[in-house]
């Protein structure tokens, strides 16, 4: 499970950030504002081969000591990253793909409300609920 | 022992292991061979020599003793893994191989006694190497070049005694000539030196592999690390560092499976630390980066745990980081001898990590270390040893060697841990975090990781916060914060701001510490309101020039000295004036300009509305309100100031304008009228300028350049924009902040003319015609316009020939010329009276055809009031006309021969037709007033010429023809091209007035060719016959030659006629003369009938046939049938 989940926009800045509370909150304000760097490089490697088949789950951005910082970016260049505990070894690559894929799912639908002005802070308390049960369960 | 570079790798580990070779018997000092011998060894070696390391050492030089070998290790329990001095021993103490060098040539006089003197030496150093098995070689000195092996007798057998006698092997006596070739003589020797020493490690290798049976795993764990580490450093020393990489991870699997309590866990992590890094140094050595890497992360991983002794955890840290750090060093090593590092594995992320146990440590320092000041550092000192060095690596100075669980004496374990805690607080942790963040900013500044960056100089100014050095801190945090806000993070900018905020406070810094808490009020701060409310408040303190409450989270002694600071800027006078350029920041106060429209006519007041809106928590009074304009002449116009006396701005302002309210969108409206010479021109904000404070206490102006806007406004500007929010339901009066859009500048533009301008003429024009177009001008002004004036013609910027083929006047009465212009500027028409109205005719005579447009521009000056000020305006209008001009008619001339045949020639003295076709290609009626042919002087009329269309009116699509009847002289020789002359046309528009100039229009009439014939005929013939009437022909045939000319003729029979006369004959016809020849025709049948051909030959041209002179004679004619009633005339006539 993550510790902490970001959407960030495609001019690089954030969306919608959530990391456990019981945590340095700027910590991984840091960590996903840096992650940033290799996902910009990714996009910009890939981009000018094949944009339109693009694999949007980006894998593994970098680990630091003590977690993992996985990335995906939408076709409309959106970004999520996902950071997990570098001890929690249970999480593989294939079920953090479902999570980016579910938290896609969920911004789309987020997207699709009219109310909502693209380029804003997410305040949907439907997005806020699919990210806690992603998250970390903290007592 | 605690050095601060207690955590150093040793660097006997660090450096390349190379082969330790003594040289003995070499006086480097005062003899010159020796010296040049010595330098051959070691000067400027080059990479592709062999790696040995040479040391000089006298003859008599005590090596090391070695201790006596151990037979058994049954009782035996070792101390500790490895011990300090070992790796240093064998690099630099106990050679592979001594060399004794000897000056002995093999023909020396002396030999017995050089020998046994030679022996000596050797023995000398045998004796000290007792127990090792270090090789002993001897090289001769010699200064004679020596004789090919096997020919010098008496060289072979001395050697073989020398050999005896030293107890030398063959393979280590070596003889050194000292001759030119002393570099070559060398290479060979130490490369058999290199030869000895691998042996001699082989050796080595051998003997410590041979205790392994004698050890067994419970009490000799230790010593099976020990040992495959000294295997593993012998096989480096013998450069086969494969072998020495597998050793090492042996060892290191070794060193883990050792039993770890708190006591031995500092010793472990040491020797793992060691290992890890022979194995890491190696991998890149060996160009396998990868297995480096995941060693050192396995490392980690197996080490990260082992912290041992809590009340020592800032070892561990310490460790930790030394153990990133020195990864980070091979790493970046590597890359320097050409391994490409990538983004997301470089050395950075090894030195950052390195920083934040650093880091760590100093957290943890920082409250393991608080000892009380009473506190005094243990005496004797429990971390002095009796050698000053401990005895093995990572053991405590007050227990060494002790290997079990507990601790022997738990008193001096505490006062041990006193000291490391000690020592620990004066370690200089900012620094070390510095010098690894600055490490690592310069990798990630190399990898294209411009955020990774930003964050790490975040750290590094916060670290130098903490060291107190704030003016680095600021200059650092002030460099990135710029990137954290133009990608709007507001999270992070606030923390930086924050530290930053704390910074300026305790230095007193009053410009920054204003600007930081501009932002952190701000709407891009993430605080929470009562910390905003703090901060306001100690912002309006600065202002009313008071000492601001500390900071919280800065320390007290800090925050003391900072008051007295404030103190002091207090009672500085005169530097209480501060301009903060606020556009690259949020401020608190955001400023928006707008002309209300992008341009103003003259006659209209500029209207200029700012808004003012403030996000912090408390409302905020300014105390005056500028904004600079690019004609600094209306700046006095635009301002708000405390006691509003003036009486120039247009709108009257409350005092309660001056106070901002949180989130209440306040607007400011200015009025002013543009000057007349700003027609034209644009005029820009340039700035805007807020004054916070007051004169009496300290004043600050923000200042927005341009319209206002900040650093967050454009992204604002634009989520606005996308907004679905309708403004219908913002209730009037109120105005949505982010749908006020900035107008930077307005155009001052002339006053709309009230005057028309209208055209009449009758499109197309004609080609050279003079084309009259009347334009009338009718004023719609409510005042008396002067001074007007008109500009009319070929509207200027079109193609350059269309101005050279146009001419422009106002005489209608004569066609103009080259000299007239294509523009004629400013025609004075004088004043109009309201209503009235002038007309003006023009002329315009265009050469060439094609469309033109023409430009009529009519300027006057009026004087109106606007707001009560009178001033005057030039006002001008512009009409267009695009006209096209085409040709009147178009003018077909032909040659034809007196029968309307077509010529392609004409011929000398004969007569032809020349005829004119002139049709009309104008839409309007053409008067045709003459036409006029001009003949060349090789053409000549038969009679006078006059025109035939002469007062003709032509309407379009009709024609006018003209024939002229012409002949042409003599030619001087046979044919030629001549010139016929012109035909010119004089006529005019058929709705022109009488006066009107006539155009003349020249058409230039084609050449012809001419030729002269011999012989010319022509018939005589009534123009028409009679079925049964006789019909006379006479033929006249001409010589026109100056010769005599032979003729035969013949006529042909015919169908249609019987005739009478010669049917065939041959005369001769003098020059110039005629002869004439005469017929009787008898028509038989009626209609067109064919003349008999009249065959004509000339015997002095054969050339001329009948067929061309056939041409001057009628082919046929009508005859018609016979009349009843005319029978009796027609036998009358016959």
């Amino acid at each position: 499970m993550a510790v902490c989940i970001a959407v960030i926009a495609k001019e690089n800045y954030p969306l919608y950030i959530r990391s456990v509370p019981t945590q340095n909150e700027l910590k991984f304000h840091y960590t996903v504002h840096t992650s940033l760097d290799v996902v910009e490089e990714k996009i910009s490697a890939v981009g000018k081969a094949m944009a339109d088949q693009r694999e949007l789950y980006l894998g593994l951005l970098y680990p630091t000591e003590d977690y993992k910082v996985y990335g995906y970016v939408t076709n409309s260049k959106v970004k999520f990253v996902i950071v997990v505990d570098s001890s929690n070894a249970s999480l593989r690559d294939n079920e953090i793909r479902s999570m980016f894929r579910k938290l896609h799912n969920s911004f789309t639908d987020v997207m699709c409300n009219p109310f909502y002005n693209p380029g804003d802070t997410i305040r949907s308390k439907a997005f806020d609920g699919m990210v806690s049960t992603m998250m970390v369960q903290t007592s | 022992m605690m050095s601060p570079t207690q955590w150093d790798l040793p660097p006997e580990l660090c450096c390349r292991p190379m082969a330790f070779v003594a040289l003995t018997g070499l006086d480097v000092t005062y003899n010159a061979i020796h010296r040049a011998i010595w330098d051959a060894f070691c000067v400027n070696r080059r990479a592709d020599r062999v790696p040995i390391s040479f040391k000089v050492l006298p003859g008599d030089h005590e090596y090391p003793k070695c201790r006596t070998k151990r037979t058994s290790y049954e009782w035996y329990i070792p101390k500790g893994i490895l011990k300090t001095g070992w790796m240093n021993k064998h690099l630099n103490l106990v050679p592979a191989l001594v060399v004794l060098f000897y000056e002995l040539d093999w023909d020396d006089p002396v030999w017995k006694e050089k020998q046994s003197e030679c022996a000596t030496k050797v023995e000398i150093v045998r004796t000290s190497l007792q127990g090792r098995n270090t090789k002993v070689a001897v090289v001769l000195i010699q200064k004679k070049t020596p004789l090919p092996p096997g020919e010098d007798i008496v060289a072979s057998e001395r050697a073989a005694s020398l050999c005896n006698t030293c107890d030398l092997s063959g393979k280590s006596l070596f003889v050194l000539p000292h001759t030119d070739h002393l570099v070559g003589y060398i290479i060979r020797l130490e490369n058999a030196f290199y030869e000895h020493a691998q042996t001699y490690y082989y050796t080595e290798i051998r003997r410590v592999k041979s205790h392994k049976e004698f050890l067994n795993k419970t009490t000799h764990q230790l010593l099976f690390v020990r040992h495959q580490f000294k295997i593993a450093f012998f096989s480096e020393l013998k450069q086969d560092t494969q072998n020495a990489l597998k050793y090492y991870r042996t060892a290191y699997g070794l060193v883990h499976e050792l039993r770890a309590h708190e006591t031995n866990v500092l010793e472990i992590k040491t020797m793992a630390g060691f290992i890890n890094y022979k194995i890491c140094r190696l991998c890149f050595q060996h160009n396998t980066p990868l297995d480096a890497i995941a060693q050192f992360r396995k490392h980690i991983d197996q080490c990260k745990k082992k912290i041992g002794s809590a009340e020592l955890a800032f070892e561990h840290t310490a460790w930790m980081s030394k153990q990133f750090q020195s990864f980070g060093d091979l790493f970046d090593e590597a890359i320097k001898l050409g391994l490409t590092a990538i983004q997301t594995q470089n050395p950075g992320f090894y030195y950052q990590q390195a920083a934040y146990y650093a880091q760590e440590r100093k957290q943890q320092a920082t409250y393991m270390c608080a000892h009380e000041p009473t506190v005094s550092y243990p005496s004797p000192d429990p971390l002095e040893t009796s050698t000053g060095v401990l005895d093995f690596y990572g053991q405590r100075a007050w227990r060494q060697g002790h290997q079990s669980i507990d601790p022997t004496d738990a008193e001096k374990e505490k006062v041990g841990i006193l000291a490391l805690q000690m020592k620990e607080k004066n370690v200089p942790h900012s620094e070390l975090i510095i010098a690894l963040l600055s490490n690592a900013v310069a990798q990630f500044k190399k990898y294209k990781c411009p955020r990774m960056k930003s964050h790490l100089m975040v750290q590094m100014g916060e670290e130098y916060y903490h060291a107190k050095d704030y003016t680095k801190a600021l200059k650092l945090l002030d460099y990135v914060m710029c990137d954290y806000r133009t990608e709007r993070w507001w999270s992070l900018l606030t923390s930086i701001l924050g530290t930053a905020l704390r910074c300026s406070y305790l230095m007193a810094h009053v410009k920054d510490y204003i600007t930081y808490s501009m932002e952190l009020i701000g709407r891009a701060s993430t605080l929470h309101e009562e910390q905003k409310s703090r901060i306001e408040k100690n912002l309006i303190k600065v202002l009313m020039n008071e000492v601001p409450e500390a900071e919280p989270d800065c320390d007290q002694v800090s925050a003391h000295a900072a008051q007295a600071l404030w103190g002091d800027r207090m009672s500085l006078a005169g530097s209480n004036q501060f301009t903060i350029e606020v556009q690259d920041y949020v401020p608190f106060v955001q400023c928006k300009a707008k002309f209300l429209s992008p341009s103003f006519h003259l006659d209209d007041p500029v209207h200029l509305l700012l808004y003012l809106r403030v996000d912090c928590p408390h409302p905020v009074r300014f105390s005056k309100l500028c904004i600079s304009l690019s004609n600094q002449e209306y700046n006095k116009f635009c301002v708000v100031e405390e006691s509003c006396k003036s009486q120039d701005s247009l709108e009257p302002l409350s005092p309660e304008n001056m106070c901002l309210v949180p989130g209440k969108t306040c607007k400011y409206s200015f009025k002013f009228v543009a000057k007349t010479e700003d027609v034209g021109k644009k005029i820009e904000i340039t700035a805007v300028d807020l004054m916070l404070g007051s004169d009496s206490g300290r004043c600050v102006f923000l200042n927005w350049r341009g319209g206002g806007g900040d650093a967050a406004s454009s992204h604002e500007a634009l989520q606005a924009a996308r907004s679905f929010k309708s403004r219908g339901r913002v209730p009037e009066q109120h105005v949505e902040w982010d749908t006020v859009s900035i107008q930077a500048s307005t155009m001052i533009i002339s006053r709309i003319p009230k005057i028309s301008v209208q055209l009449s003429h009758k499109p197309p024009a004609l080609n050279n015609e003079m084309y009259c177009i009347t334009v009338s001008i009718q004023s719609n002004e409510e005042t008396v316009v002067k001074d007007v004036k008109l500009t009319a013609g070929v509207k200027p910027g079109q193609d350059a020939n269309l101005t050279q083929s146009t001419h422009v006047t106002l005489n209608g009465l004569e066609v103009c010329d080259d000299s007239h212009p294509a523009l004629l500027p400013d025609i004075s028409i004088g004043d109009l009276e309201p209503g009235q109205t002038v007309e003006k005719s023009l002329y315009v005579c265009c050469v060439t055809t094609g469309p033109r447009i023409f430009l009529f521009h009519v300027a006057y000056t009026m004087t109106t009031k606007v707001e009560g000020k009178e001033i005057t305006c030039k006002c001008h209008k512009d009409e267009t006309v695009t006209i096209e001009t085409v040709v009147p008619f178009e003018v077909a001339v032909k040659f034809v021969s007196t029968k309307f045949e077509h010529l392609d020639r004409v011929y000398v003295d004969i007569p032809f037709l020349l005829m004119t076709d002139l049709l009309s290609a104008s839409p309007w009626p053409l008067h045709l007033v003459t036409s006029q042919l001009q003949l060349a002087p090789t053409m000549a009329g038969l009679d006078e010429p006059q025109s035939q269309v002469e007062q003709v009116v032509l309407q379009t699509g009709e024609c006018a023809s003209e024939c002229f009847s012409l002949q042409c002289p003599p030619v001087l020789n046979g044919t030629s091209s001549v010139a016929s002359g012109q035909y010119l046309i004089s006529w005019k528009r058929k709705s022109s007035c009488a006066d009107a100039p006539v155009v003349t229009t020249v058409v230039t009439l084609p050449h012809v060719m001419v030729e002269s014939i011999p012989l010319y005929v022509h018939a005589e013939l009534p123009s028409f016959g009679r079925v049964r009437e006789s019909l006379p022909v006479r033929y006249h045939i001409q010589n026109r030659t100056g010769l005599v000319q032979d003729v035969e003729m013949s006529v042909e029979p015919s169908d249609a006629f019987m005739f009478s006369g010669l049917k065939q004959v041959r005369l001769r016809i003098l020059p110039g003369a005629e002869h004439e020849m005469l017929y009787n025709f008898y028509p038989l049948m009626a209609g067109y009938q064919n003349l008999p051909l009249l065959n004509i030959s000339l015997v002095r041209f054969p050339t001329v046939s009948g067929q061309l002179l056939r041409r001057f004679l009628p082919s046929r004619i009508f005859v018609k049938p016979q009349g009843r009633q005319e029978d009796d005339a027609s036998i009358a006539a016959a």
